[in-house]
């Protein structure tokens, strides 16, 4: 449901069929795995048994007389990148690295570290050519937890890191903590002084992968022209092609990156891991070569969410009133630094109005795959800890949460722990929405049921996009684009230039394409697609537009200034009129084809919140949690397709679902995933959870023409705390760590009975 | 502190706070894992960004997203 009743357009915020619906409901869809090359031979590749351990000898000699092996490549084969940092898009990274993670250098820094790769005629031949590779190591202590990795004692993964704090460096020598943040607002003593009421709690999350189904994928050639081709799923074509490039240090107009259709990314898909391989064993083999990780490669070598440590300590008068906040936040970066400890100290506070307040957070390299972006990277693990304790308190004071974040939450006007100011938002619209429900007013339905709230922040990126659309004489248009599709964003696009031009969704013909063949576009995350490329694409209209006049006065003989593109065609004196259709069937007469360009980099885009209401009821034998209900309010700014932001709503819910009762990374003392397949790391499906209920609340975005947010991730924030909190209502017990299994929630169910 | 962009903000900062513009600097540009924001909005071009007599500056740490 939509609190917004009243449709303002003619295509935004209705329901058209997808256009890429028919070859996804088919099969006939390609996706990486489906590329067939003449010539083509399969690579595996090999990797650490061990989470730290240093590499003293590589023999690949016997793997290279295998007989069916083309080529063998290992970090020699890359390029040396030196100290250098790059700019690729969501970020800068440093290349010495990236391209060690890629293929470990001189030390493996995590079980499923790329050691070595095989290219073969055939993926028998070579997995059996990785078995005859020798690789020497001396096995070092590993660490696998945040606080362990930061003692001074603690095993140090990476010579080259030092602690940054904001451009200063605490010591000049080799350290886990990679980074140090600081943000403090007010006078946070005399905030503590004058609360009635103070509570802090210590929050433990585990490393939550992001679970997409489809592996990660290249298919690689290397011609005899220097020029590399790469068919691959990314949610970044851009990025792809820049990483892949410096990578192999090879000019960037060297590489070209085809996007095969994507099956799941969720921030996961942005790095990449495979096509520098692919394409070094082409080039060593002059043939084509395709790698696909099996799924436990996708589990121990690609880029999960990171576990944290989190404390948080708040305090609040009588009434409900915050008066300050203090919170710790230490994520793990994994093999190297990157964490997304910045967001979540940005996001910690982010949805209250808090008039002192401190954040001090650490981003701490351990013996797990290096961390990647996840859906609103860093706010979950941020919202898990100061929603519960927000909770508690409500619980102690005798205050509704609802009522208690109505009466503190950020709106227009409220300046951010980290500095910036809110423009117009609506947290609190999302407040009044879950209040107002029928669930929220409803009655629990059974016993053991508890209910609970929650609410999270994400800020949306914004960044820079292109796309181009010409018009078919027919009164068509095809509309070329470069964000990979992950959530429907071709219809979304696509319905905002037909909105801006009065055209039909079904007279638009979207298409993502190659790198050589649109603008830069940045990557299908941070929320940013609807937004920045749906501007791009109601600037490519608005061009059409001005052609169209122009097209129009001269077969109308009159002075272009004269006419007026309005409601979906052209107007002149004397009330001349043609539509868009009419005019296009003339456009051969008039100078052939229109083609219209827009970009995007410039609109800064607005945050968006969410709040949720979760029923649970828990089986007191057992400590399993069964969702019973659950309503998401999200600030959707305009719903483009209602369809696909109620979809994102759903999946994010249900991927905090997951992420709050049964995901984890379940490691050994030695370092190694003992749960990495789906067996075994257990995601939720349609058997574990109700239909999930919405309500699309709609506070335009200014920055947008049509008042577009970003949707896509903030749902994934408020799960694992309105979960924790209706399961304290349910039995009692305050959890503060995840994810809430059944075995943690008996512990904890047998830890309050004990105390009795 | 005065002047017309980021960057001659930041050169006004140097000369009270020595060190600042390293902290926040590398090259001339400003240094990687950090974004600008202008009287709230993130600053797209960056050092270049001009800037009102009465704007706020943060240096903040850069976002991706997922």
């Amino acid at each position: 449901m939509s609190t917004n009743g009243k449709p303002k357009y003619k295509v935004i915020g209705t329901r058209p069929i997808r256009h890429d619906g028919v070859d996804k409901v088919t099969g006939r869809a390609k996706y990486g795995a489906d590329i067939r090359l003449s010539g083509l031979l399969h690579g595996i590749v090999l990797r650490s048994p061990h989470a730290h351990a240093r590499i003293i000898k590589v023999d690949t000699s016997r793997a290279e007389a295998l007989p069916g092996v083309r080529a063998v490549v290992t970090a020699a084969d890359l390029p040396p990148q030196g100290n250098r940092m790059v700019e690729l898009g969501e970020g800068a990274v440093n290349m010495r690295h990236l391209s060690a993670n890629v293929l470990a250098h001189d030390k493996v820094l995590y079980k499923g570290h790329a050691v070595a790769a095989v290219a073969a005629d055939n993926v028998h031949i070579a997995e059996e050519a990785c078995k005859l590779i020798d690789v020497q190591y001396e096995v070092l202590e590993p660490v696998l937890d945040v606080l362990k990795a930061m003692l001074p004692d603690a095993p140090v993964l990476n010579d080259d890191v030092r602690t940054d704090g904001m451009g200063s460096q605490a010591a000049d020598r080799p350290t886990n903590v990679a980074r140090q943040i600081i943000f403090t607002k007010g006078d946070v003593q005399a905030g503590f002084a004058a609360a009635d009421v103070v509570l802090e709690r210590e929050f433990r999350t585990g490393t939550v992968h992001q679970g997409y189904i489809e592996p990660h994928n290249a298919t690689a050639i290397w011609n005899a022209n220097g020029k590399v081709t790469v068919w691959m799923s990314t949610q970044g074509i851009f990025t792809a092609r820049q990483q892949t490039a410096e990578l192999l240090r090879i000019p960037v107009a060297d590489v070209k990156v085809v996007p095969m259709e994507i099956g799941g990314g969720f921030g996961g898909k942005i790095s990449v891991y495979l096509p520098p391989i692919a394409a070094a064993l082409s080039k060593k083999s002059g043939r084509p070569v395709k790698v696909i990780m099996d799924r436990s490669a996708v589990f121990e070598a690609t880029g999960p969410t990171p576990a944290s440590y989190i404390r948080v300590k708040l305090g609040v008068t009588r009434d409900g009133k915050i008066t300050a906040g203090d919170a710790y936040l230490a994520y793990e970066a994994g093999a190297f630094p990157g964490s997304p400890i910045g967001p979540g100290c940005m996001c910690i506070f982010s949805c209250y109005d808090f008039p002192n307040a401190r954040v001090e957070g650490y981003d701490v390299c351990v013996n797990k795959p290096r961390s990647n972006a996840y859906r609103a990277p860093g706010s979950t693990n941020a919202a898990f800890a100061i929603e519960t304790v927000i909770d508690e308190i409500c619980q102690q004071l005798g205050i509704d949460p609802a009522d208690f974040r109505i009466k503190n939450g950020a709106k227009e006007g409220v300046r951010r722990v980290d500095g910036p100011v809110y423009s117009r938002i609506g947290l609190l619209e999302t407040l009044d929405a879950i209040k107002a429900s029928e669930h929220y007013r409803s009655k629990l339905s059974g016993p053991n049921q508890g209910r609970g709230i929650a609410s999270g922040y994400w800020f949306n990126i914004g960044l820079k996009s292109a796309v181009t659309a010409t018009v078919g004489y027919d009164g068509s248009v095809t509309l070329i684009e470069g964000s990979t599709d992950i959530g429907g964003s071709r219809t979304s696009i696509a319905m905002q230039l037909a909105e801006t031009l009065g055209i039909t969704a079904e007279k638009v013909t979207p298409s993502v394409v190659d790198t050589d063949s649109v603008g830069y576009t940045d990557v299908t995350g941070g929320s940013r697609v609807t937004f920045a490329t749906g501007i791009a694409a109601i600037e490519a209209a608005r061009d059409i537009q001005r052609q169209l006049v122009v097209r129009a006065a001269e077969l109308w003989e009159v002075d272009p200034s004269t006419v007026t593109y309005v409601d979906g065609g052209v107007s002149g004196p004397g009330g001349k009129r043609m539509t868009f259709e009419e005019l296009a069937h003339k456009l051969p007469e008039t100078g052939g084809p229109v083609i219209g360009n827009g970009t995007s980099g410039k609109a800064t885009q607005a945050g968006a919140f969410g709040t949720h209401c979760v029923d649970v009821e828990i089986d007191p034998e057992t400590g399993k949690v069964q969702i019973v209900r659950y309503t998401v309010a999200q600030d959707v700014g305009t719903a483009i397709h209602p369809s696909y932001v109620e979809g994102q709503l759903q999946g994010g819910a249900v991927q905090g679902i997951g992420w709050a009762l049964n995901e984890e990374y379940w490691y050994d003392d030695k370092g190694s995933m003992r749960n990495a397949t789906y067996l075994d790391y257990r995601i939720p499906t349609c058997y574990d959870v109700p239909m999930i209920e919405t309500i699309l609340v709609e506070v335009p975005d200014p920055q947008h023409p049509y008042g577009v947010r970003g949707v896509g991730e903030v749902p994934i924030c408020p799960p694992p705390a309105a979960i924790a909190n209706a399961i304290a209502a349910a039995v009692g017990v305050r959890m503060k760590q995840l994810p809430m299994s059944p075995p943690r929630i008996m512990s904890a169910i047998w830890e309050r009975e004990a105390a009795k | 502190m005065s002047g017309a962009t980021v960057r001659e903000v930041i050169d006004a900062l140097e000369t009270i706070h020595p060190g600042t513009r390293d902290r926040l600097c590398r090259d001339g540009q400003l240094r990687p894992g950090l974004m600008i924001a202008v009287d709230s909005s993130v600053a797209s071009s960056g050092m270049r960004t001009r800037i009102e007599h009465d704007s706020e500056i943060h240096f903040l740490p850069a976002i991706g997203g997922g």
